[in-house]
């Protein structure tokens, strides 16, 4: 694998930078991959549409930012019209189904998986600020870039007071991930 | 200790660098998109024994830098282009009193407040010519959060060794990237402190330079007792308006670094033995170049980069050398033209191809390769 690009947008405060920079310490740290994690967003700290990128690949990698995502994982209307450009032929489409819609022309071959992220962390795992774990579960079992293992091991180092609700979040992510793709 | 690994991002591992290089001062106020160096100071500060304060403003800020480094602490700030603006007077204090300190810029959208998160390299001219007068200062260029480490220790050891300011200079991307980065022990560090004043007080001329045109510096609160001022001043520092004073002083704190210039710039040569259209760049910008390069490669085009990892002093006599060995240069920044007016004019009659973009994306890998490919056509 010479470089994978996944891209994660949503409004400020949804974890969309929190999500990659986990990825990235996952992919980084305990895979022993070359990673880069960028991110955009406005001077706002909260709404505006956000961005977080990842860049992975088994060797050095040289342009650090994402150019045309294999993956996108849209978390907001904002953020799908303004980040679905580019999206690679037969690359992988993630959305939160209760918050964004497919709009307009996709490139041709896109696999589409509609995940209802934020509503799994309310009402499964009782918190809202669970939806980007639970989306890291679905990208674990739909593109298998990262390991369950690894993402389970970097949770627990990262967040050790929350640690059984963020796995919980994993689990059912990975579940809702694992369903999608066995309905494609 | 073992190495330390952390996967995160430039503006940290450039406060790692700077702690341990040894830096024991930082002064800042907070400015996207440095503020991550100074809230990482602020929770590190303490833990090493050093001292962290938030100012009113980067003036205070820069000038508390330099009062700092006079106690003999390894002393920073770190900010942005705005901030930069405001420091400029005082950054010229530093240099005519032989102050060591260095100063993180990330820098972001310009002119003024511009784009606060968006990245920019529209600040390198800023720290050799926005102080008044005649001077040289040192500035460095990482393109990555491994260099902003290295280069960061880097800037301390040339700072203390020449007594000048040095300037991190780095993009925002490069700033707010996070990539895997290694702290090396401290004691695999080659670490330089400040040579310091010996002798009898009495006979003591804090001004006076040795064969390497760097004064031996007296620290406050020590037996030496000394003026510094920001005046032209003589080898005991007292003010002077004599001519000959003048022309040797500013001769000495120009020369200091021109004369070691091969000694201070650090470059990179990518696939340059056979090129010949050569890429200059520096910081993100380099590594959409290192991308098209490879690109023009696979399509049997001869192309290769200097990067350069200083740009003040500026490598003119690596860039005459480059002129010499290809057909074309490309000068690829992310501004509207800077170290392009630098490159044309140690590269002449060489044709310089600026590709000019100051905007938050860099020049993306197909744009820099298209423009190879243009060029090759020629």
């Amino acid at each position: 694998m010479s470089r994978y690009e996944i891209r994660i947008g949503g409004f400020g405060g949804q974890g969309v930078v929190t999500m990659a920079v986990v990825l990235g310490e996952t992919l980084s740290l305990i895979e022993k991959k070359f990673v880069v994690q960028t991110q955009s967003y406005g001077p706002e700290a909260r709404g505006g549409a956000s961005k977080s990128e990842i860049v992975v690949g088994d060797v050095e990698i040289d342009y650090p930012k994402v150019m045309a995502p294999d993956v996108f994982i849209a978390l907001s209307r904002a953020a799908y019209l303004a980040y679905i450009t580019g999206l690679k032929e037969n690359g992988i489409l993630i959305i939160d189904e209760d918050l964004v819609e497919i709009e307009g022309d996709l490139p041709d071959g896109v696999n589409v998986y509609k995940i209802p992220a934020t509503r799994i962390a309310e009402q499964e795992v009782g918190n809202k600020q669970a939806t980007n774990v639970v989306m890291l579960g679905v990208l674990c079992a739909i593109t298998k870039i990262v390991t369950n293992e690894g993402l389970r091991q970097r949770i627990e180092e990262r967040w050790p007071r929350f640690k059984e609700s963020n796995l919980k979040a994993l689990e059912l992510g990975l579940k809702a991930g694992e369903a999608a793709l066995a309905s494609q | 200790m073992p190495d330390r690994i952390m996967f995160t991002m430039g503006d940290i591992a450039s406060a790692e660098g700077a702690l341990s290089a040894g830096c024991r001062y930082f002064g800042g106020y907070p400015i996207t998109p440095a503020t991550e160096i100074a809230e990482w100071m602020a929770l590190r500060m303490p833990e090493v024994g050093g001292s962290f304060v938030q100012y009113e403003d980067e003036i205070a800020s820069i000038t508390s830098v330099i009062g700092a480094s006079w106690t003999g602490a390894k002393s920073m700030t770190a900010t942005s282009g705005p901030g930069v603006s405001l420091m400029l007077e005082a950054i010229g204090l530093a240099v005519m009193t032989e102050t060591p300190l260095v100063l993180v810029n990330i820098m972001r959208g310009g002119p003024s407040t511009g784009q606060p998160t968006r990245g920019q390299q529209g600040d390198v001219m800023q720290p050799k010519w926005g102080s008044h007068g005649d001077y040289q200062i040192i500035a460095l260029t990482p393109a990555s959060v491994q260099e902003m480490f290295d280069q960061t220790v880097q800037a301390f050891n040339l700072s203390e060794r020449y007594r000048v300011p040095v300037f991190v200079l780095a993009d925002e991307t490069v700033g707010h990237m996070r990539e895997r980065l290694v702290i090396p022990d401290e004691k695999d560090l080659k670490l330089e402190y400040r040579k310091l004043a010996t002798g009898d007080p009495a006979d003591f001329l804090p001004f006076k330079p040795d064969d390497d045109l760097v004064p031996p510096m007296a620290l406050l609160g020590s037996k030496y007792q000394f003026y510094a001022t920001g005046l032209t001043h003589d080898y005991r520092g007292y003010p002077t308006d004599k001519e000959d004073v003048q022309l040797e002083l500013v001769a000495r704190l120009n020369n200091k670094i021109l004369h070691n210039a091969d000694k201070i710039i650090d470059l990179e040569r990518f696939m340059l033995d056979d090129a010949e259209i050569a890429v200059v760049a520096y910081g993100t910008p380099s590594r959409s170049a290192r991308k098209a390069i490879k690109g023009a490669r696979e399509a049997g085009i001869k192309a290769g980069m200097l990067r350069l990892k200083t740009v003040w002093p500026f490598p003119e006599d690596a860039i005459a050398d480059l002129a010499s060995e290809v057909k074309h240069i490309i000068v690829a920044e992310q501004n509207f033209g800077q170290v392009y007016y630098m490159v044309k004019a140690s590269a002449a009659p060489t044709p310089i191809h600026l590709m000019a973009k100051p905007a938050g994306m860099p020049q993306l890998p197909h744009e820099i390769l298209d423009k190879i490919r243009e060029i090759d056509s020629l």
